[in-house]
């Protein structure tokens, strides 16, 4: 096994070759933050929260797609990163319905998190108020579209963990939505297998248990990456 | 099929040509003036008049001033028709039998806007049939192929490709022999080719010129990268709204195969490569080449992060070639006559030709195909014929959606990749959009803005939300309800969605905003509602509005 060393935020450390720049800081006690990255899932790129900026390559690169090498220099929280990631965190705010007094995961949210992590006291942009239905036709979940952030973590939590590829997504830009089956309501999905590992993976209150107060809801997102540890490196490690 | 059976035919052809030969263009702008009833109308001219023996009609592709059409030419002596109808036809026929002059327009081949124009991947549009095969051999079409198949080893088509300077012509101008060299390189059983022909930015039409005008160029060229790279499989990555140009491709490849010069050991020798259509439905995301991958795969057209490029990691895992059409059409000709043949052509870095699709407020809308480094004000004034009705030139858009506007006090700038993006703008793939003094350039930003939006696939959230805050703050700016507030956060959101969204589109989204912004900064600090009163000068907007 190939170690690199690499430095990051000013702390020589070392990695193995195949780790994500990601792994190497968390190992490293760095904290990045992300939103659509979850252990035990692919990684996608796409919220672009845990943008870096590495020396030489002339661009920023997500750290939970990009590949340790050796003598990489990596700074993970410059001023302009840190206000790329809030005006991120604003842009999540404005464009959907993230009412966080009347959400069911209110506590538990990582948005809500992100946001406190990157310091928004406000929002810069409009509101987009845009009219977003909600989907309690499953017997034990429901999807609150108001809530999603379309990190696409329930997608590959289905597709790659559970199997059956239930959820995908539909439509573009800002209208693009996620779906069950063939975009038909949740509760008439004929490949759901009602597992619930979308629900423990879904980083908002976009999916949800039924019946469950605030206080009850706290998801188990680690559920996934204990899952796939076991199946993988047959270690049962949480 | 040997080269003697290929020479045999191309003479055959040229042979079999009858004394008179009225070319007609079928190529999508003609066809949409009424190209397809000249034809016929032609076709009973010529049987009426008894001189079947004598004159031939031929469909062929683009003869470039699209704004004059349906276009005619007659040979031998290479007689231009412009705006021709079908009851014009008799008279053209009768022309050229000894009657008087015809009712027709006559165009004027030797006007600027041909004689300023060279031709490599245009050389034989207007000139070929894109429908018959034997068409495109009677110019030597596929002698390229056999040349490389027979003379060249693989490395040796590399290097040729790499000493010629040819760049890629799909938008970001990556040197293509390095990247053939690349593919090349990887160890894989399995590579592909494709051809990126889904041409989605506004205004530019190019690619789907070449393909409905000589389609068997691309093909050629893709099967001499296949021999390079060592693939046996390509795809053309067309989109849904080009039948013409499929059908064209569909009718190209089937000859093609028929005359053993694709498909399996073609030219009698142990190279296979067979190609085959996929057609896209319209998204301009579907361009990006990750996303296009995918969408061949039968997934959803959405891109992923790179590195790994395709070069490395593509179709289904493997190794793959991506070039643009205008690219794969330069190939045979580079073959043909050499590399330092085509390295003699244009600047230092950017060699060879570029075709733009002319469009906009200027007199000669049309495909231009000039060397590069030749200046904009040349394209736009001397080819172009300047703005049409008196009117003044304030700005040239170049690379759509994903460029920036130049303002007329630089027209002197050489086109070529370097220079463009110095501009803030780019090359891109070759639409190039001419505005007139009555363009209000805060629209202008917010017509591309709103294409960004509606294209973005969705997928990372500075593209997919930001392309709508932008689009709200270019509206409210733009109708004098914004602040000097806004316009600070139109510039940061700005920033922020080109360094950190995930794909080119993103990533260039901004552009015509800060391109607008650089040059014509005045015209949004203008309806600024909290600008100082009085020396707020009206909008080309508001003044029209009066
Ligand atoms: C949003 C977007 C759209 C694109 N559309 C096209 C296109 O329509 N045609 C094309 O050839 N390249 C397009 N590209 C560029 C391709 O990703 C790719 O770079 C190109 O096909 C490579 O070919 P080349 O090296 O011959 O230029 C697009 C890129 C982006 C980011
Ligand atoms: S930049 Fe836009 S088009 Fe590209 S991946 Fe992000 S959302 Fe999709
Ligand atoms: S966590 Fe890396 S891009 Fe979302």
């Amino acid at each position: 096994m190939a170690v690199k060393t690499l430095t990051i935020d000013g702390t020589l450390l070392s990695a193995r070759e195949e780790q994500t720049v990601l792994q190497a800081a968390r190992d490293a006690g760095i904290a990045i933050p992300t939103l659509c990255q979850l252990d035990g899932l692919s990684t996608v790129g796409a919220c672009r929260m845990c943008l870096v900026d590495i020396e030489g390559t002339g661009r920023l690169l997500p750290a939970c797609t990009t590949r340790v090498a050796e003598g990489m220099v990596i700074h993970t929280k410059t001023e302009r990163l840190q206000s790329y990631r809030r005006m991120i965190v604003e842009l999540l705010f404005a464009e959907r319905n993230h009412i966080c007094a009347v959400c069911v995961a209110n506590g538990a949210c990582e948005l809500q998190d992100l946001a406190i992590e990157v310091g928004m006291d406000h929002v810069r942009f409009d509101y987009l108020h845009p009219e977003c239905s909600v989907d309690i036709s499953h017997k034990r979940f429901g999807l609150d579209h108001n809530r999603c952030v379309l990190c696409t973590r329930c997608v590959r939590a289905c597709d790659e963990v559970e199997g059956a590829h239930t959820w995908d997504v539909a439509g573009r830009g800002t209208a693009a939505r996620v779906i069950t089956d063939m975009a038909q309501p949740w509760g008439t999905s004929e490949t759901c297998t009602s597992c619930g590992k979308c629900v423990q993976a879904c980083p908002t209150g976009a999916l949800f248990i039924k019946g469950m107060t605030v206080a009850e809801s706290r998801k188990d997102r680690s559920e996934i990456g204990f899952l796939v540890t076991a199946r993988e490196k047959k270690q049962w490690v949480v | 099929m040997d080269l003697n059976e290929l020479i045999e035919l191309a003479e055959k052809e040229i042979l079999g040509r009858k004394p008179l030969r009225i070319r007609i263009c079928t190529a999508a702008g003609c066809l949409s003036s009424g190209a397809k009833a000249v034809k016929q109308a032609m076709d009973a001219a010529v049987q009426a008049a008894g001189l079947g023996e004598q004159m031939e009609v031929s469909e062929v592709g683009c003869m470039r001033l699209c704004c004059e059409g349906p276009l005619v030419a007659v040979d031998p002596e290479n007689t231009l028709y412009q705006r021709v109808s079908g009851d014009q036809a008799a008279s053209i026929v009768a022309s050229l039998n000894g009657g008087g002059p015809p009712s027709a327009t006559k165009g004027d081949f030797s006007q600027p806007f041909f004689t300023r124009q060279k031709a490599i991947v245009l050389e034989n549009s207007g000139l070929v049939e894109p429908e018959r095969i034997e068409s495109y051999l009677a110019v030597g079409g596929y002698q390229a192929l056999y040349k490389c198949l027979r003379e060249l080893t693989p490395a040796h088509v590399v290097e040729e490709i790499t000493a010629s300077g040819l760049r890629g012509r799909g938008g970001a101008g990556y040197p293509t022999g390095v990247k053939w060299g690349m593919v090349a390189k990887m160890p894989a059983e399995r590579k592909f080719v494709v051809c990126n022909a889904d041409e989605g930015d506004p205004g530019a039409f190019m690619d789907r010129s070449v393909l409905e005008s000589d389609p068997h160029r691309v093909l050629e060229g893709m099967a001499i990268a296949a021999y390079a790279i060592g693939a046996s499989q390509g795809y053309i990555y067309v989109r849904g709204e080009y039948p013409l140009a499929i059908r064209r491709l569909e009718t190209g490849i089937r000859q093609a195969k028929r005359l053993g010069l694709l498909g399996s050991q073609i030219f009698e020798s142990s190279f296979d490569f067979k190609i085959d259509l996929r057609i896209g439905a319209g998204a301009f995301v579907c361009g990006e080449e990750t996303a296009l991958i995918h969408s061949i795969e039968g997934q959803r057209g959405v891109p992923r992060p790179r590195p790994p490029y395709p070069a490395e990691s593509g179709l289904w895992g493997c190794p793959t070639l991506i070039n643009n059409v205008e690219t794969f059409a330069n190939v045979p000709a580079i073959i043909r006559e050499g590399a330092s043949w085509f390295a003699s052509i244009g600047t230092e870095k950017s060699k060879g030709t570029k075709v733009f699709a002319l469009a906009g407020k200027i007199k000669n809308t049309g495909l231009v195909e000039v060397p590069m480094g030749t200046s904009l004000r040349e394209i736009v004034e001397t080819i172009g014929g300047g703005a049409p009705d008196g009117g003044t030139i304030k700005a040239v858009q170049t690379g759509g959606p994903s460029g920036g506007c130049i303002p007329a006090s630089l027209l002197d700038t050489p086109v070529d990749y370097e220079s463009l993006a110095r501009l803030g703008s780019i090359m891109g793939s070759g639409g190039m959009i001419v505005m007139d003094q009555t363009t209000d350039m805060v629209d202008v930003a917010k017509f591309f803005m709103e294409f960004c939006m509606d294209e973005s696939c969705g997928k990372c959230i500075p593209c997919r939300a930001g392309t709508v805050q932008l689009h709200r703050l270019l509206s409210k700016i733009g109708s004098g309800q914004g602040t000097s507030h806004d316009l600070a956060t139109l510039e940061s959101l700005c920033e922020m969605v080109k360094h950190a969204s995930l794909c080119g589109l993103g990533q260039s989204a901004p552009n015509p905003v800060l391109s607008t912004l650089a040059y014509f900064r005045e015209e949004y600090v203008a309806r600024l509602r909290d600008h100082a009163e009085g020396n707020g000068r009206a909008s080309a907007a508001q003044s029209a509005a009066l």
